[in-house]
């Protein structure tokens, strides 16, 4: 009945000519700010988390120039200790964690279900401005003195060493987490009830299972997150004894209760990436995922074995040593879905019709760099081997490979790929291709020198080092302004398409999944009418 | 170290072996190193000859529907699962020798501090440099003054944490003699990177000569360099530098016998007795510009050290 009306309805749109986009809808500055649209939420989104992407890496940038020689080069030893943290602090907090989900993930989550919006409309707009809250303590502590902790604010130091602003920044950090979590809630109703007419579990697109899956670690996890920050800031402004050991308290708890939260969030911020992998290949294969449910599950269980792990990050640091044995087990025991989803993916290209379009070949970049990040991951769960290992340049370069050669390159390839979609636009897909190569190349140099100089035994967050590393040093830095190029290419490339792009069709790419069946861009209520899925996201083959 | 040496030295994984761990660690080390190359090459190789041979010849190509393939996914879950086992075990075996001290070990005490390394032998000698005998287990019992530090050292392939409240334990046996460096891994603030020391490995004749003279610093040595050993060895380095530059601390240069203004609003003249005051109670009073960040030296240095480290910051004050 209700589902007749809303095709009525829509028959007379058509037919009064064509709807306005979401862009055009409605007019002026309010018109955004106070918008409950998910579209326009997850644009703002994008905007907010790639200016933190630039800021970021600017501060990157900055590290690897100072690191050019072991001397000092351009900045103070404590400058340069500010520099590293804000970075990791940035990229962390700001970039990684909501990039995916809170901005391809606001957009596409209720288009690719067929739906009108998310669950909870003005809950998203909350969360945003809860991001753009917690936001503004990061801003505050780079003009109040900068943060020198490390992002990973371990105590005491953090407690009762630092001079610098860390309550600002733990507070931004705890509020941030709640702009998590209200995205996980309304991105795990939404799926449970709001899915189209036809649209089975089975019949969503993995992206959207990956968001799922993230979702619930960002609602189990992140809590105990914000307990911890909150300790941590009654430690250092009441002095009540919890971490630090001159006040009765225990570093090591500290790291439990940090890693607790901050490995599971190592899979928030690598699953939604997975999701967008999995579209990628698909549509420029134009086949079927291979193994769709393997797919969806491994999502899911290393969801749950994710929260079983943490103590691996502590090998060294003084807990039990019986436990370490039990968390370096499990660590193998997560690896073996990671490992499943990328012979997945590599699987689906078989016999497939691949065209190498800008958004493949970040695809194609991704399954080169996370491959590298994932199997040296087998390095550092190894007990023995990470003794050595722990807390060098090859941790940095491994995490890097999964955050940045992982996480982000999926999250430009997602850009690449849904941006006609959001924008109406195409782009110059030759310039889109100089982008994803130049910053593949210089991710490479700059990060496979890491695994190098660590395996040495250069230790991580080091103003001055050995002069034996010098080298490898060099080289890395070189790297670092080479990727720094091809992510400002890029950049171009999308201001490129927003000035001079051409129209974008429906439908470029030859997609399946509903996304491509509305407008490009779509219109405020994403459909006309309410749209019922007659087939999978993946029914390419014959 | 050679520079010549290390600069065709930078294309390798490990560095020298220089434990009796090492051997093992590094075993395992390139048993996975291989793997990764095997899995990496059949990922990326399987990638780019479908990309080549499967590329889109037109735009109405169809392809088969493949929604998977049983056999080959439990093939792909099964070995992989295997091997990752195989690596896990290997792994705890050798950890738990890392952590299965020998009963007839050398016992050496370990502390941190902000930013320097301490080494303490039951013989009542304190060092800045850690001095072993070859082939023989040395135990290392841990501690930190302030915050967290790391003791690494990269030929031995050892590493632990180092906390204050508490003892941390691991021990090692060389197997060579030679110099190698520690280096902390766990930030610990400003001079993070400059908290590093010696690890000195000598026959156990030298080592004997070395405990009898007091760890080289006997009552022959002479006040200043004595007093240069200890600026090297006992931290004061990562702070104070002698060519004027400002560090976390004053720089020694032209300090002696100059009128200091504290932050509390006072003054002073640097003469010995000032300087004194300055190594056991460094927080007391504050020169302007700069932090109390400083920890005691009292009980950590005897009275011929103080006067010798007087007598160094004399030497290069003028």
């Amino acid at each position: 009945m209700f589902l007749s009306q809303q095709r009525t309805n829509s028959a007379a749109a058509d037919a009064s000519g064509s709807e306005p986009s979401y862009l055009t809808a409605k007019r002026g500055l309010m018109s955004w700010l106070v918008t409950v649209d998910h579209k326009r939420i997850g644009l703002m989104y994008l905007v907010s988390v790639l200016f933190f992407f630039l800021v970021g890496g600017l501060f990157a940038l900055a590290v690897r120039m100072e690191l050019f020689s072991p001397a000092e080069n351009y900045f103070s030893a404590d400058t340069y200790n500010k520099l590293f943290t804000l970075h990791g602090a940035v990229m962390v907090f700001l970039v990684i964690i909501p990039s995916i989900p809170a901005s391809l993930g606001n957009f596409f989550l209720p288009l690719m279900l067929g739906v009108k919006d998310v669950a909870f409309p003005k809950l998203n707009l909350l969360s945003f401005y809860i991001y753009v809250f917690g936001a503004c303590f990061f801003l505050y502590t780079l003009v109040s003195g900068g943060l020198d902790t490390g992002w990973t604010f371990y105590t005491p130091y953090s407690s009762s060493s630092s001079e610098t602003s860390v309550i600002s920044s733990t507070f931004g950090a705890f509020v941030l987490g709640f702009s998590s979590i209200l995205t996980g809630v309304n991105f795990i109703v939404t799926m449970h009830k709001m899915r189209a007419p036809g649209m089975t579990w089975t019949r969503m697109p993995l992206f959207l299972w990956s968001l799922y899956a993230t979702s619930v670690i960002q609602v189990l996890a992140t809590p105990v997150l914000a307990i911890t920050l909150l300790l941590l800031i009654a430690e250092r402004t009441l002095g009540i004894g919890i971490f630090d050991p001159a006040m009765g308290g225990d570093p090591v708890l500290y790291q439990h209760f940090f890693w607790f939260y901050s490995h599971p969030a190592v899979y928030i911020m690598i699953l939604p990436g997975f999701g967008v992998i999995s579209e990628l290949i698909t549509i420029n294969s134009r086949k079927h995922i291979f193994g769709y449910k393997a797919v969806a599950i491994s999502s899911v269980s290393i969801a749950v074995i994710g929260f079983l792990v943490w103590g691996h990050h502590m090998f060294v640091s003084g807990q039990s040593e019986f436990i370490s044995v039990f968390f370096s087990f499990l660590t193998y025991a997560v690896g073996l879905p990671t490992a499943i989803k990328v012979f997945s993916w590599v699987a689906t290209m078989y016999k497939g019709s691949i065209t190498l379009t800008t958004p493949m070949w970040y695809a194609l970049s991704f399954l080169f760099l996370f491959s590298i990040g994932g199997l040296t991951g087998l390095f550092l769960g190894a007990l023995s081997v990470d003794v050595h290992l722990h807390d060098t340049y090859f941790v940095v370069a491994h995490f890097h490979y999964v955050m940045m050669g992982g996480t982000i390159i999926a999250f430009i390839g997602g850009i690449h790929h849904w941006w006609p979609k959001m924008t109406g636009k195409m782009y110059n897909s030759a310039m889109g291709n100089l982008g994803c190569f130049l910053t593949f190349v210089g991710f490479n140099v700059t990060f496979f020198s890491q695994f190098l100089m660590g395996s040495q035994g250069m230790p991580r967050r080091y103003y001055t080092y050995l002069e034996q590393y010098e080298t490898l040093h060099v080289i890395s830095t070189i790297g670092s302004q080479v990727l720094g190029l091809g992510l400002f290419v890029t950049l171009f490339c999308f201001i490129h398409s927003l000035m001079a792009g051409k129209k974008a069709g429906k439908n470029p790419w030859g997609g399946l999944s509903m996304e491509w069946e509305t407008e490009s861009p779509p219109i405020e209520h994403n459909f006309h009418g309410q749209p019922v899925c007659e087939r999978g996201p993946y029914d390419y083959g014959k | 170290m050679n520079t010549n040496e290390t600069q065709s030295d930078i294309w390798r994984w490990m560095p020298d072996q220089m434990s009796t761990f090492a051997s093992n660690v590094d075993g395992l080390f390139y048993f996975i190193l291989i793997l990764c190359v095997i899995f990496f090459t059949l990922i990326v190789g399987a990638m780019v000859y479908f990309v080549v041979k499967f590329r889109r010849r037109t735009d109405q190509d169809e392809t088969p529907l493949i929604k998977g393939n049983h056999t080959i996914e439990i093939i792909w879950s099964v070995i992989p699962g295997i091997l990752l086992i195989a690596i896990f075990t290997w792994g705890f075996v050798d950890w738990m020798k890392l952590g299965t001290v020998p009963p007839n070990a050398l016992d050496v005490r370990v502390e941190g501090y902000k930013w320097a390394w301490s080494f303490v032998y039951p013989e009542g000698i304190v060092s800045g440099e850690l001095v072993v005998p070859v082939g023989k287990p040395v135990k290392l019992t841990m501690s930190s003054k302030d915050v967290l530090h790391s003791f690494y050292v990269a030929e031995f392939r050892i590493k632990r944490d180092v906390l204050p409240g508490r003892y941390t334990v691991q021990w090692f046996e060389a197997t060579d003699t030679g110099e190698h460096w520690v280096q902390c891994t766990e930030y610990c603030g400003t001079s993070h990177s400059k908290m590093i020391a010696k690890v000195k490995v000598v026959s156990q004749e030298e080592y004997d000569e070395w405990i009898s003279t007091g760890g080289g610093m006997g009552d022959d040595v002479p006040l200043a360099d004595l007093g240069k050993m200890l600026y090297e060895q006992r931290g004061c380095v990562a702070c104070h530098s002698l060519d004027g530059s400002k560090v976390v601390g004053p720089t020694f240069k032209g300090l002696y016998g100059v009128e200091r203004k504290f932050t509390d609003g006072t003054s002073a003249v640097a003469d010995d007795n000032y300087l004194k005051t300055a190594i056991l109670a460094p927080n007391d009073t504050v020169v302007e510009g700069f932090s109390p960040v400083m920890p005691s030296f009292q009980g950590q240095l005897n009275d011929r050290q103080i006067s010798a480290l007087i007598e160094f910051i004399k030497s290069v004050s003028q």
